[in-house]
């Protein structure tokens, strides 16, 4: 029997209905990240219209209330601020400078990964000795030298710690592609004629998409966890701007006090970077079954 | 008064949900007498390892046995418990495995993991295992057992690895020996010999050997008797002899008409062929790897001194074991690898030594066909693409290509609405279609298929050889035909190269290679082929 | 397998030499550079600067000073401290042991609990096991160190008040005990991290292990399941621990100095983020460096530990 009839062929799957795209759905986990990632975000753009007090508004009788006060629904802070309301505002910093870190770090990583494993010899070894220098450094430390030379802005911490996620990123999609540039249908593309550039970018790097995806995930993770930690230091996001970080920083003093300063931003964090987690995890699981193969 | 050793009944084994069809097995029966070899054959599928993993206990936990038995020595294997199956494994039933590297743990000396199957079953003290280690690799062949003992199992080749494996699977004298494709992964010399071992340690202990193949030229070789297994189902059982000379159900038929035939010993192929297309000279191409900046350098001779003529209509078959550095010979050809010096010439005109910019206007004629199905189409562009990519870089309106592509599509057998389809919606056959599409948009002179029907089932490998042959004649091709399998050489090839270690050793029409070789290695390499015995001419 | 070592050593050299680069660019690129301990005095003037800087050798080009300071480097002569004119190598092991001592009892720890954790739950994929460890995990590096040592403190310290909330050891006191009882929650926080990425990492490792055709045969042999565990299974997974090891270095590093500054312990990141503030940059770069250095020395022990225990590399 003819193995050409396409009477055996099933109707065409579009993507979102894809095993890939199934597996991902199936896993709970990383469903739980999306709707929580939905949540926090529509939370803090959203919420604070929802709230009865500004950010801003100081009200002194009312400071160190514990949670669930009257229409406190986290508590206030020692000026008497409401704390959800300074909690959703410090969220729009927070995941906007993630967010933001995470596209400058990927495109960057991408590129030079993708050139890096598809040219291979001395360029591609150069650039990844470069990337392995840096990473010989423990970010934080790294992060906290350039914060403490550049102006502190919003934008200013972006960057830095942009150029502080960048290499893991890079040494991902250079693994991958060095992988895929030895699959024939790189070969392929050479015998057919296709120029570098256009191997690199037309044929390679969409195989690459699915572990940029989920580098870029997790990078979002990181990335919300090193503005943490620096505008905790002091070094990030500075006050009068909120951050969930900064807010740790001035929790500190109050913890016997008024524990809830410290655990409510904490727990924010914690969720924010789970989510993303969870999301990362999931996708990299389900684009590991990659070769969908027909028959046995 | 035979005894039958192992009886299985009725096996059926469910598959998960989601695939696409219910049973990885279903009604499987069959009897294996004591001291026989019994062959399982069939296709990727059939369901012939999941049997035998059955048999052994191995099951993945996917898998579930639904019902049926498995007798042996009056007990049913699927209904003891795990303690006394494990008893029973490596002592009563052993199995060796298709991949010989990876079978082996590779932080363990080869001895110490013939030792620990001796272990496992309390068998004598640690002199005593010593000795017997040795004893048995003397008896699988295996030269200088002391030395090999202390080996690590990186450091032996193919052949040698797999003995090892016999040896383990031998240590405590089984009464059945399970072989689950045991020579798939060898070369052809090696795979004689891996045969011959196991028959001649058969015949000398009176073990059976269940020994599961795809390869009908290996039941000829060694079964008493067979089963044919398709798609999860028995489809024929018999004496061998019986079966290969007089097959009874229509899958069995058509899998022996799909052996690929040898030709007759007088048989001179079709004509002299067309105009003088690529003429070869002196190729050369040398390897040169270090390990790390500091590393020691190994020179690898990857092709030496080759060189051949080549005609329109005419298919030259380029046939080596692996290393002979024919697939390195295929891509130098192609200038997808540089080659060291020679002259490559193509229609009178020497590409060698043209740079990529010079060369890239001519690739349009010569073209290649790759070997993997799954990995030489990019999965993230659909058929079409893949087709008109490669014209369209090159100049041609995509109109004109799509009309093209539908048009070879055509050809190839594929309905042209494969063109909006993604590579992972077809079978690995369909691919290789695409694959032969994907180099004739081109209108090439020069066609390289780099073992294309090597990754391909035995019933399949005979539609798209037969492809082939049509396409050729009907684009008047120079073919090119890289394998390791003479027997699909022999069928497709006008005049063949043996390779060996870079140089060529032989070459000359199929007919008088196979009956009348003249250098000791084809000679070898002929002797070798699974089937020899009860091969027929056509 | 001295051409590997060799090799590798060879690629630890490069990688030194690009990271003291990649320092002297940082170190160029601080406000004030070099100059700034002077900038700051009163009643200096333009003048005074630039003869300074002339003598400092600031004009002389790039290349060359970064010649001069590596040599420096490499002779043991890391500058001195801004704050009490101290060598800077000196101030660095003042606190090396602290930050030593607490990174390596939070790993070890790490490293049982995590690789027992990654390997059961590779061993029974799917169970409830597997599932509630890889949350735990995932929680565990998402969860910011310094917060967890807050609530760490909060309850064991304000709360409880079984553990002290911060220090290295109680003034007048100074017994192993002592240290020991302040080391606790601070390694404790450490190492829940850590614990995350052993038993993720592990669990791929050992999963990747267990699908290869070996496992199989050392059942096909009637072996137990526990032998096959432990000397198949769990043999060849101790390479992937080790490389992870020295990959984990820079994040454990990172983490430290987190740690240390919750709970004022007094090791190379409490003494970093004192001498940020500061800004006593010669202990800065020298820490920056220091601990670049550590990461590298870290993984090429990795690789040597590596080479012994691979047949594949020892051989060849």
């Amino acid at each position: 029997m003819s193995d050409a009839t396409l009477d055996t062929l099933a109707a065409p799957v579009p993507w979102w209905r894809s095993r890939t795209m199934q597996r991902f759905v199936g896993n709970r986990l990383a469903m739980l990240g999306l709707v929580l990632i939905t949540a926090l975000t529509l939370a803090c753009f959203v919420g604070p219209w929802f709230l009865p007090f500004d950010e801003f508004y100081i009200d002194l009788r009312a400071r160190f209330a514990p949670p669930m006060t009257g229409a406190h629904i986290f508590g206030t802070d020692p000026l008497g601020r409401d704390l959800a309301a300074r909690l959703f505002h410090a969220g729009q910093v927070s995941l906007l400078v993630g967010f933001a870190a995470m596209l400058m770090s990927t495109v960057l990583g991408t590129v030079v990964g993708v050139v890096a494993g598809y040219r291979g010899g001395w360029l591609g070894a150069v650039l990844m000795r470069i990337v392995d220098a840096f990473l010989s450094f423990p970010s934080i430390f790294l992060l906290l030298v350039l914060a403490a030379l550049v102006r502190p802005s919003p934008l200013m911490i972006t960057i830095i710690i942009a150029v502080t996620s960048w290499m893991e990123v890079a040494r991902l999609v250079e693994a991958e592609t060095r992988t895929l540039r030895d699959q024939e249908f790189v070969m392929a593309a050479r015998m057919l004629g296709l120029p570098a550039a256009r191997i690199m970018f037309r044929e390679l790097l969409p195989n690459v998409v699915g572990v940029v995806i989920v580098a870029a995930t997790l990078t979002v993770a990181r990335a919300i966890l090193l503005e943490a930690y620096i505008s905790y230091l002091g070094y990030g996001i500075q006050q009068p701007l909120p951050s969930w970080g900064n807010m740790l920083n001035s929790a500190q003093q109050y913890l016997a006090d008024a524990p809830w300063l410290a655990v409510v931003p904490g727990v924010a964090i914690t969720l924010a970077v789970t989510a993303f987690n969870f999301i990362g995890n999931g996708l990299r699981d389900a684009l590991d079954v990659r070769s969908d193969m027909v028959g046995a | 008064m035979d005894e039958v050793l192992l009886s299985v009944r009725d096996l059926t084994i469910a598959l998960p949900a989601k695939m696409d069809r219910a049973h990885a097995v279903e009604g499987v029966s069959l009897d294996l007498m004591r001291g026989e070899i019994l062959c399982i054959i069939g296709e990727s599928g059939s369901g012939k390892s999941v049997t035998a993993s059955a048999v052994m206990g191995l099951l993945p936990p996917t898998l579930q046995v639904t019902r049926g038995q498995a007798l042996f020595g009056g007990r049913d294997l699927l209904a003891l418990p795990e303690s006394e199956r494990r008893a029973l494994r490596g002592r009563s039933v052993s199995m060796i495995f298709q991949d010989p590297l990876s079978a082996l743990n590779p932080l363990m000396t080869v001895g110490a993991q013939v030792d620990e199957v001796l272990w496992a079953h309390g068998w004598g003290d640690r002199a005593k295992r010593a000795a017997k280690v040795q004893a048995l690799l003397a008896e699988v062949g295996l030269p200088d057992p002391p030395l090999i003992a202390r080996q690590y199992p990186f450091r032996l080749s193919g052949g040698q690895r797999q003995r090892v494996m016999i040896a383990i699977a031998l240590a405590l004298d089984p009464d059945l020996l399970i072989a689950d494709e045991p020579t798939t992964a060898l070369d052809v010399t090696t795979q004689a010999q891996i045969l011959e071992l196991i028959r001649t340690i058969q015949r000398r202990k009176g073990m059976s050997v269940m020994f599961i193949t795809h390869d009908f030229g290996v039941v000829a070789d060694i079964a008493d008797r067979v089963v044919v297994m398709e798609k999860g189902l028995v489809v024929e059982t018999g004496a061998a002899a019986a079966v290969l000379t007089d097959p009874q159900a229509p899958y069995t038929k058509r899998l022996i008409a799909a052996v690929p035939r040898l030709r007759a010993a007088g048989d001179s192929g079709t004509g002299t062929g067309g105009a003088l297309i690529l003429k070869v000279e002196g190729l050369h191409k040398t390897y040169e790897s270090r390990s790390g900046f500091l590393g020691r350098k190994r020179v690898v001779r990857a092709v030496q001194d080759v060189g051949f003529e080549l005609r329109r209509s005419r298919t030259l078959g380029v046939v080596g074991e692996s290393g002979s550095g024919k697939s390195t010979m295929g891509r130098v050809l192609m200038k997808l690898i540089e080659a060291d010096g020679g002259r490559i010439l193509l229609d009178g005109q020497d590409i060698l030594p043209m740079d990529e910019r010079a060369f890239r206007p001519l690739r349009p004629r010569i073209q290649m066909v790759f070997q993997d199905p799954f990995a030489s189409l990019n999965p993230r562009q659909s058929v079409g693409t893949s087709l008109i990519v490669g014209p369209v870089a090159q100049g041609m309106p995509r109109a004109q290509a799509r009309a093209k592509a539908a048009e070879i599509l055509r050809q190839v057998g594929l309905d042209p609405t494969a063109y909006e389809r993604f590579p992972h919606e077809f079978s690995g056959g369909q691919r290789q279609r695409i694959g032969i599409a994907r180099a004739l948009m081109f209108e090439p002179e020069v066609l390289i298929a780099d073992e294309a029907v090597s990754a391909l089932d035995v019933s399949i490998q005979a539609q798209i050889l037969d492809l082939l042959k049509r396409v050729q004649r009907e684009h008047d091709l120079a073919m090119i035909f890289i394998t390791h399998d003479l027997r699909v050489a022999s069928q497709v090839c006008d005049e063949i190269l043996v390779m060996h270690q870079g140089r060529v050793v032989e070459s000359g029409p199929p007919a008088r290679l196979f009956h009348a070789p003249v250098e000791d290695y084809t000679r070898r390499l002929v002797a070798a082929i699974p089937g020899r015995g009860a091969r027929d001419a056509a | 397998m001295t051409r590997y070592l060799l090799s590798r050593f060879w690629q630890s050299l490069v990688l030194l030499l690009l990271v003291s680069v990649i320092g002297f660019l940082v170190l160029n690129l601080m406000p004030g550079g070099p100059l700034s301990q002077y900038t700051r005095t009163p009643g200096m003037t333009r003048e005074m600067l630039d003869r300074i800087a002339e003598q400092m050798g600031l004009n002389r080009p790039l290349p060359v000073q970064y010649a001069d300071w590596a040599w420096n480097l490499v002779q043991g002569d890391w500058g001195k401290s801004y704050r009490d004119g101290r060598p800077v190598l000196t101030i660095i092991g003042d606190h090396l042991f602290a930050t030593l001592l607490l990174m390596g009892v939070s790993t070890f720890f790490a490293m049982i609990i995590g690789a027992w954790m990654g390997i059961r739950s590779a061993v029974r994929q799917g169970s409830l096991f597997d599932h509630s460890a890889t949350v735990i995990a995932m929680v565990g590096f998402s969860v910011p160190t310094f917060w967890l040592g807050l609530i760490a403190i909060f309850i064991f310290s304000l709360w409880l008040g079984w553990l002290p909330a911060g220090n290295m050891y109680t003034v007048g006191d100074g017994s192993v005990r002592d240290i020991a009882v302040h080391l606790i929650l601070p390694a404790a926080t450490l190492a829940l991290v850590s614990v995350a990425t052993w038993s993720q990492y592990m669990r791929t490792a050992t999963l990747d292990v267990i699908s290869q055709d070996f496992v199989r045969t050392a059942r096909a042999k009637g072996l137990t399941e526990r032998r096959v565990l432990m000397k198949h299974i769990v043999g060849n997974a101790v390479v992937p621990m080790i490389t992870l090891a020295g990959m984990q270095l820079p994040t454990l590093l990172g983490g430290a100095l987190v740690t240390e500054t919750v709970f004022t312990w007094p090791g190379m990141g409490r003494l970093f983020l004192d001498s940020l503030g500061y800004q006593d940059y010669p202990v800065i770069m020298g820490l920056l460096m220091f601990s670049a250095m550590l990461v590298l020395a870290g993984n090429l022990l990795a690789d040597l530990a590596i080479a012994f225990i691979d047949p594949r590399i020892r051989l060849d």
